[in-house]
């Protein structure tokens, strides 16, 4: 299976026991860049990670060594890419640990992978009167596609309400699981708020009454060791940029009997075995669900961010991240008037907050010409920003890569924020 | 700090603090929302208009300071002017937030002050808001005005 090719843009697996976040930081070019002639201070990972060289290495060294569509060619150059593509798949297999490679579908984000069970599963397996229950959390990619499932289907939309943390209050959440039931979508952590959902209880309620879950893991993938497996979840859908990869490209995890029923969600070459005007025969997992050329370049950069953040080790990474938000939670609470929206008591990587007499959008403003990127806006998640009584938030979010250092230059950039507005 | 302060100048800062004819207007004759869903700023504008003349006009709503700051200085500078006057200033406030300046800034009196925003430019649609809206109530648009 491997080739010189294959292992040249690989990083190293043997993980590091001693996480040296400087070292780290080495590791992605663009962090040494200036904004506004200070040194760049990156807080909006929850809306997409840097790459790091290996990474970038993989995408070049594929354009440079190996460019060429994959799984019909007969060639050299084909072989090695549908090789490379498919060592991805298999990257991603024991990433999620997955049973098999085969229930690894590519796509281009949490949101195709959400749009494509929606209208493959959804449409086939919900009717009128169903249900589908989702958070009051959840972000916009998970909240629309299933209003517009239930307005084909005749289903209803079921929203689990949240604290004034920012959790899912489970028992709320286990009154409205019923016999009408057939699907649980929801985020597993959650990205305006950074709350961590109890995926594991969800599953186990949802599935008491024979429901299906879909689990949003966008925000999850960076942060946790995520085993599809032990979670039980049906589906679970991530992208690849808010992992150090690229955008465009993101995975669908699905069990296989439940792919294997579903039909195609986009007709067109690759999906097929074969085509007559009279019939056409699908082609067998994963394949049925990749129609037309996919994101190879972006799969290939996929695997080795993956590869990337193992040779970390995800538990050194989630302990390095757990410090940094602590001791960023304890800096923002010592400013005045700051309120921070999301206090879950499980947590990860999401600093969102409001400052008293100032809107986010001015304090994004601000804090830019101090070098720090923060998000300001509401997040795509309009419904959790009226829960919260807030028109938006400025949030701050982690990576591997952030340091002690950042979060003291967000609080003094805060103090600033102050100052103009005094 | 100090191309902070191109920005947020005091003018700025003094009016997003302290709306002027920040109510709803009873005798209101045109009225039309702006929503800016990037950030979630919300105003409505209120307008009374007789004989073609802006006799009144207010606003309520929420936003950044920049688009707080706009409507408020913008109810002040229209109010008594004719509609067609309004339009006239609206298109030489764009100028000047746009970078497109020429003495316009001058003719603007104190709305020069917003000639700072033509360096952000992710902030011009906040400057704008308020006036697209008034724009839209002259106009007799009902539908919200939104910026993207």
């Amino acid at each position: 299976m491997t080739t010189a090719a294959n292992t040249a843009f690989r990083p190293q697996t043997a993980t590091r026991t001693d996480f040296d976040v400087y070292k780290v930081r080495a590791d992605f070019p663009i962090l040494a860049r200036k904004i506004h002639g200070k040194p760049l201070v990156y807080l909006d990972n929850a809306a997409t990670t840097q790459k790091p060289q290996p990474v970038i290495d993989a995408m070049v060294r594929y354009y440079t060594a190996e460019n060429s569509n994959i799984h019909r060619g007969v060639h050299t150059l084909s072989e090695l890419a549908t090789e490379s593509y498919e060592q991805s798949r298999a990257t991603v297999q024991r990433f999620l640990n997955a049973a098999e490679a085969r229930e690894i579908v590519f796509v281009r984000g949490t949101t195709e992978g959400i749009n494509l069970v929606a209208q493959t599963w959804g449409r086939a397996n919900i009717g009128r009167g169903d249900e589908i229950l989702i958070s009051a959390m959840e972000h916009h990619s998970n909240i629309v596609p299933w209003q517009i499932l239930c307005e084909q289907q005749g289903a209803n939309l079921r929203v689990a309400p949240v604290n004034d943390a920012g959790e899912l209050l489970l028992g709320e959440f286990e009154k409205l699981l019923g016999a009408k039931t057939k699907l649980v979508a929801m985020a597993h952590v959650s990205n305006a708020l950074g709350t961590v959902n109890p995926v594991r209880k969800i599953v186990e309620a949802a599935h008491r009454f024979d429901a299906r879950v879909l689990l949003d893991g966008a925000q999850a993938i960076p942060h946790l060791a995520v085993d599809v497996r032990a979670i039980d979840c049906d589906f679970y859908v991530f992208s690849g940029h808010k992992v150090y990869a690229p955008t465009g490209i993101g995975i669908l995890y699905g069990k296989a009997e439940l792919l294997e029923a579903m039909p195609p969600y986009q007709g067109g070459g690759d999906m097929i075995s074969s085509v007559t005007f009279e019939k056409t025969l699908y082609n067998r997992l994963p394949h049925k669900f990749e129609a037309g050329t996919p994101h190879v370049s972006g799969t290939i950069g996929l695997g080795a961010a993956l590869e990337y953040v193992k040779s970390m080790g995800i538990e050194s990474i989630a302990r390095h991240e757990k410090q940094i938000l602590a001791y960023g939670t304890k800096r923002l609470r010592e400013i005045p008037g700051l309120r921070l929206i999301g206090t879950a008591r499980q947590k990860e990587g999401i600093l969102s907050f409001v400052l008293e007499g100032v809107h986010p959008h001015d304090v994004g403003t601000i804090l830019d010409q101090e070098g720090i990127a923060i998000r300001t806006g509401h997040h795509c998640a309009q419904p959790l920003m009226e829960r919260f009584g807030v028109p938006a938030t400025a949030r701050a979010s982690l990576a591997l890569y952030n340091t002690m250092e950042e979060m003291d230059a967000l609080a003094n950039g805060l103090q600033k924020v102050r100052e103009v507005f005094a | 700090m100090s191309e902070l302060r191109d920005l947020y100048q005091d003018i700025i800062l003094e009016h997003s603090k302290r709306p002027r004819n920040y109510r709803t207007l009873e005798v209101a004759n045109r009225k039309a929302e702006g929503f800016n869903p990037l950030c979630g700023d919300h105003f409505t504008i209120y307008v009374e208009v007789g004989d073609g003349q802006i006799r009144d006009i207010s606003f309520q709503g929420s936003g950044c300071a920049i688009s707080k700051a706009s409507a408020s200085m913008m109810t002040q500078a229209v109010k008594g002017k004719r509609t067609e006057e309004a339009e006239e200033l609206f298109q030489k406030f764009h100028h000047v937030v746009t970078g497109k300046n020429g003495t316009e800034s001058i003719e603007l009196g104190k709305l020069a002050a917003f000639a700072g925003v033509s360096e952000y430019p992710v902030r011009v649609k906040c400057a704008t808001l308020a006036w697209h809206a008034l724009r839209a109530a002259l106009r007799g648009d009902q539908h919200a005005v939104s910026t993207e």
